[in-house]
C-alpha cells in the first residue's frame, strides 16, 4: 500500500467525510416547501426551487417539492413547471388554510418517507412557524432567514447556509453536520426562480391525508386580505422615494410613475418613519427584501440598511441631487438632479412614449389591412 | 384564572453594535444588554389577560447570572415571579437546545406552581433572529401554538378556547384555539406600559428563582448546551458591497436626462415585459 502510494505522489486522497460525521448514505435529494394561499404561490416558492435546483445538479439528485392544501394539484404541476422532478401532494379539505397541526404533520410524513438531504422553505411568517415544528419534531438544525444556499459537493454534502447577523453588519455560514436532513428558511427575494417552462416532465406523487377535522383544535375563523396593502415582495417594478422627497405629497408623484410602468411604491425607513408612508412599503433591513426588474431609488442616499434590501434588482436607477450620494455607487443608472424636476420629466416621457407607440400600433395595423385586402384605404 | 408563563430573552442591542474596521470584528463593549423589545410586548399583554381573566404570570429566561436584571425589569412592570434558569452547561445552545430547555422549566413550572394556560415568546429576538424558540417549546409540550399575534381577541375560559389576530405578509387571519397555546407576540399587540413606582421598589427587593442543571433532575445532557446544538457557525464574516457598471446620465436640464434615461430603458426588454409597448389603460 505504501509503496503504490510512493509510485503515485501527485495523486491527492479522495475527500473522505469528517470521522465524526455519522452515515447520511440513506438521505438524498432537495425538498422545497411550495407555500401558497388558496392555491395561489408565494413567489418565494419559485425562486427558492431555482436555488434549489443548483444545490440539487452540484450533489446530482433530484430536486423535490412539496404542496399541501385544498385544490392544489396545479401548484404541483406549476412546481414542475419551475424545476421540480418530483412533488409530494397533499390535498384534503381539511388542508385548505395553513394550520401548524395538520402541516406539519404531513410534512413529517414525507420527510420520514423520503428522507431528504436538505429541506428549504421561505422566511415567511407561515414558513418560519413550519420549519421551527418540524426541525423540533424531527430533530434537526435549523438556519433561519438564510440570504445565501450553497452545498459541498460529495462526499461531505454539507448545506452552507449564510444568513446576515447582528442587523446585517456581518454575514455568518451555519452548517448542521450531525443531524439530517439539513433545514433552512429563506428570505424571499433573494433567490432567482428559473423560467417557467410547461414542458417539463416531473412525476406526482400523491399522498394520503389521515387526521380528522375533529383532530385539529384551530380553527381559521376569518381571512382579512389587506387590500390596500401592497405586495412589494412580489412587485417587478419599484419606485422609491425617500427623505429628499420632504413629505407624505410627493408620493403622489411616485405613484403616478409607478402606475404608468406598471409598478408599485416603495420607501426608506427615513420617509416611514417620518410618517410620510406606511411599514408595508419599507424596503431595507428592516422592511422589505426585493428583487424586481426595475427599481427607483429617489431622494434616498443609500445607506447599507436600505441599500441590503434592493441590491439585487434588475436595473437599478437612482436619482439625487448629491452626485456624492453612495446609493450611485449601487445604481446602474445615476442622474444627478431635482428629484421634483426630473421625475416628472420621466413620467411625461414614459407617457409620450407609450402614447406614440400606440400610434405606431396602429399605423403597422392599418398597413397590414391595407395589404390582404389588396384595397386601399386613404 | 389564569397561569402565563412569559419567555424573555436579555440580548445586546444590536443596534448599537458596530464593526472594527481594521479587524472586521463585533465591537461589543459598551453596547447596552436589554430585554428582547417583543418580549415585553408578550409580558404587556399577559398583564392585560390577568386584568381580565385573573390569573398570575410566571417569567422565565435562559441566560447568564447577569440577566436577573432583566427579570427583575419584568417584576417591576407587574409579573408575579421571575425564574432565571442558569448554567454553564447551557451555554452555546441553539434553538433547538434552548427550546428544550425552556420547555423543561415550562414543565417545571407548572409541576410547582400550577398548570400553565398561556405561554408568550417574542416573534423573535435581537441577536439570533431566528423565531425558531416559540415553535420548538410549543413542539416540545405539545402546546397550540399561534405565531405572529398582533392582538388577543379574547379568551372563553369555558370553553377554553382563545382568538387571536395572527399578522402574516398578506394580510391578517382569524384563528381560534385551544388552551394551552403558546403565542408570539409582535409589537403591533400592545403598548408596553411604565414601570409604576410600587413595581420598581418591589424589584429592588425581589430576588429571582435560580434553577440549574441541578434543579432538573431527568435533563438529557445530551440535548443542552453546544452539545445538544446541531447548527454550528463555521465562519462569519463582513459582507462586502456589490459594484455595479453605473452610468450616470448627463444633460442640460431635467428633460434632456429624463429621455435620455428612457431611451436606455427602451433598450432593455422591459417594454416587451411589461407592456410598455402597448397603450396605457385609459
Ligand atoms: C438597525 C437599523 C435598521 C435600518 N433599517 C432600514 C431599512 O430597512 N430601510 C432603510 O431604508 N433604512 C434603514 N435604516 C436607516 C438607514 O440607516 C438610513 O437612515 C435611511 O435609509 C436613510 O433614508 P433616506 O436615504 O431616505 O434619507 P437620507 O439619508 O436623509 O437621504 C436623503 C437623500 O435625498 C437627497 N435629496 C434631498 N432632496 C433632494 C431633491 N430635491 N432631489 C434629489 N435628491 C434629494 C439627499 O441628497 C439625500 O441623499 C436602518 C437603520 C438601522 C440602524
Ligand atoms: C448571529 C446569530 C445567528 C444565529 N443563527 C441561528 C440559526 O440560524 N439557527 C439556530 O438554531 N440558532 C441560531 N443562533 C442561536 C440562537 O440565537 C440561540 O439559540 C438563542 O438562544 C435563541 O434563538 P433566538 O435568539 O434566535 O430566539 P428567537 O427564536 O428569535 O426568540 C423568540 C422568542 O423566544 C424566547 N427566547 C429565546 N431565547 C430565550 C432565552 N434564552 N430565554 C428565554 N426566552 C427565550 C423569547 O421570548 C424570544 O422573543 C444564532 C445566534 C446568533 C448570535
Amino acid at each position: 500500500m505504501a509503496e503504490e502510494a510512493n509510485k503515485q505522489p501527485e495523486q491527492k486522497p479522495a475527500a473522505q467525510p469528517a470521522d465524526d460525521m455519522p452515515d447520511w448514505s440513506a438521505y438524498r435529494g432537495v425538498l422545497v416547501y411550495i407555500e401558497h394561499r388558496d392555491g395561489v404561490a408565494k413567489s418565494v416558492s419559485w425562486q427558492l426551487l431555482g436555488q434549489g435546483k443548483k444545490l440539487a445538479d452540484k450533489l446530482e439528485v433530484d430536486l423535490m417539492a412539496l404542496v399541501i392544501g385544498d385544490n392544489v394539484k396545479h401548484l404541483a404541476e406549476e412546481a414542475i413547471a419551475y424545476g421540480a422532478n418530483r412533488v409530494f401532494l397533499f390535498d384534503a379539505k381539511e388542508l385548505k388554510s395553513y394550520r401548524t397541526r395538520p402541516y406539519s404533520r404531513a410534512s413529517m410524513k414525507v420527510i420520514h418517507e423520503i428522507k431528504p438531504e436538505i429541506v428549504l422553505f421561505g422566511a415567511t411568517a407561515t414558513g418560519r412557524d413550519l420549519a421551527g415544528a418540524i426541525a423540533t419534531h424531527l430533530p434537526t438544525g435549523l438556519t433561519a432567514d438564510t440570504t445565501e444556499l450553497d452545498v459541498e459537493p460529495h462526499p461531505s454534502r454539507l448545506l452552507l447556509a449564510s444568513r446576515p447577523a447582528f442587523s446585517e453588519k456581518m454575514m455568518a455560514t451555519i452548517l448542521c453536520k450531525q443531524y439530517r436532513p439539513q433545514m433552512a428558511t429563506a428570505r424571499a427575494g433573494v433567490f432567482e426562480a428559473l423560467p417557467r417552462d410547461p414542458n417539463r416532465q416531473g412525476e406526482i406523487v400523491q399522498f394520503e391525508f389521515a387526521m380528522n377535522e375533529s383532530e385539529i383544535a384551530a380553527k381559521v375563523l376569518d381571512f382579512i386580505q389587506d387590500q390596500s396593502k401592497i405586495n412589494i415582495e412580489e412587485a417587478e417594478i419599484i419606485v422609491a422615494g425617500g427623505r429628499g422627497l420632504g413629505g407624505p405629497e410627493p408620493f403622489k408623484m411616485l405613484k403616478e410613475l409607478a402606475d404608468e410602468l406598471g409598478g408599485v411604491v416603495g420607501a426608506s425607513r427615513a420617509a416611514v418613519d417620518a410618517g410620510w408612508i406606511k411599514h408595508e412599503h419599507q424596503v431595507g433591513q428592516t422592511g422589505y427584501t426585493v428583487r424586481p426588474k426595475l427599481y427607483f431609488a429617489i431622494g434616498i442616499s443609500g445607506a447599507v440598511q436600505h441599500l441590503v434590501g434592493m441590491q439585487n434588482s434588475g436595473i437599478i436607477v437612482a436619482i439625487n441631487r448629491d452626485p456624492d450620494a453612495p446609493i450611485f455607487k449601487a445604481a446602474h443608472y445615476g442622474i444627478v438632479g431635482d428629484l421634483f424636476q426630473i421625475v416628472p420629466a420621466i413620467t411625461e416621457e414614459v407617457r409620450k412614449r407609450r402614447g406614440l407607440s400606440f400610434l405606431q400600433e396602429e399605423t403597422a395595423a392599418a398597413k397590414s389591412t391595407t395589404n390582404e385586402e389588396g384595397g386601399i384605404r386613404v | 384564572m389564569l397561569h402565563i408563563v412569559v419567555c424573555i430573552k436579555q440580548v445586546p442591542d444590536s443596534r448599537e453594535i458596530r464593526i472594527d474596521p481594521k479587524t472586521n470584528t463585533l465591537i461589543r463593549t459598551g453596547v447596552p444588554a436589554i430585554v428582547n423589545f417583543y418580549d415585553l410586548h408578550g409580558l404587556e399583554e399577559a398583564l392585560v389577560l390577568r386584568e381580565k381573566y385573573g390569573g398570575k404570570i410566571t417569567v422565565v429566561c435562559m441566560g447568564p447570572p447577569p440577566a436577573e436584571k432583566a427579570l427583575k425589569q419584568c417584576i417591576s412592570l407587574g409579573a408575579d415571579q421571575a425564574i432565571l434558569v442558569t448554567d454553564r452547561g447551557f451555554a452555546g445552545a441553539d434553538t433547538l437546545a434552548t427550546s428544550y430547555v425552556l420547555a423543561e422549566t415550562i414543565k417545571k413550572v407548572g409541576e410547582e406552581f400550577g398548570p400553565v394556560d398561556v405561554v408568550f415568546t417574542g416573534k423573535q429576538t435581537l441577536d439570533g433572529d431566528t423565531g425558531q424558540v416559540g415553535p420548538g417549546i410549543a413542539c416540545r409540550l405539545d402546546l397550540e401554538q399561534l405565531t405572529y399575534v398582533e392582538k388577543v381577541v379574547g379568551i372563553d375560559m369555558e370553553k377554553r378556547r382563545i382568538t387571536v389576530h395572527r399578522h402574516l405578509e398578506d394580510g391578517v387571519e382569524v384563528v381560534e384555539t385551544a388552551l394551552p397555546v403558546l403565542l408570539t407576540a409582535l409589537k403591533e399587540l400592545n403598548k408596553v406600559r411604565r414601570a409604576p413606582m410600587p413595581g420598581m421598589l418591589k424589584a429592588a427587593r425581589y430576588k429571582p428563582i435560580v434553577w440549574t442543571t441541578q434543579d432538573f433532575p431527568n435533563l438529557d445532557r445530551s440535548k443542552i448546551g453546544l452539545k445538544g446544538s446541531p447548527t454550528i457557525v463555521a465562519k462569519s464574516w463582513v459582507p462586502e458591497q456589490k459594484t455595479v457598471n453605473t452610468e450616470m446620465i448627463e444633460g442640460e436640464d431635467a428633460q434632456t436626462k429624463a429621455v435620455s434615461l428612457v431611451d436606455k430603458l427602451w433598450q432593455t426588454d422591459l417594454p416587451t415585459k411589461f407592456g410598455w409597448d402597448r397603450p396605457a389603460q385609459a
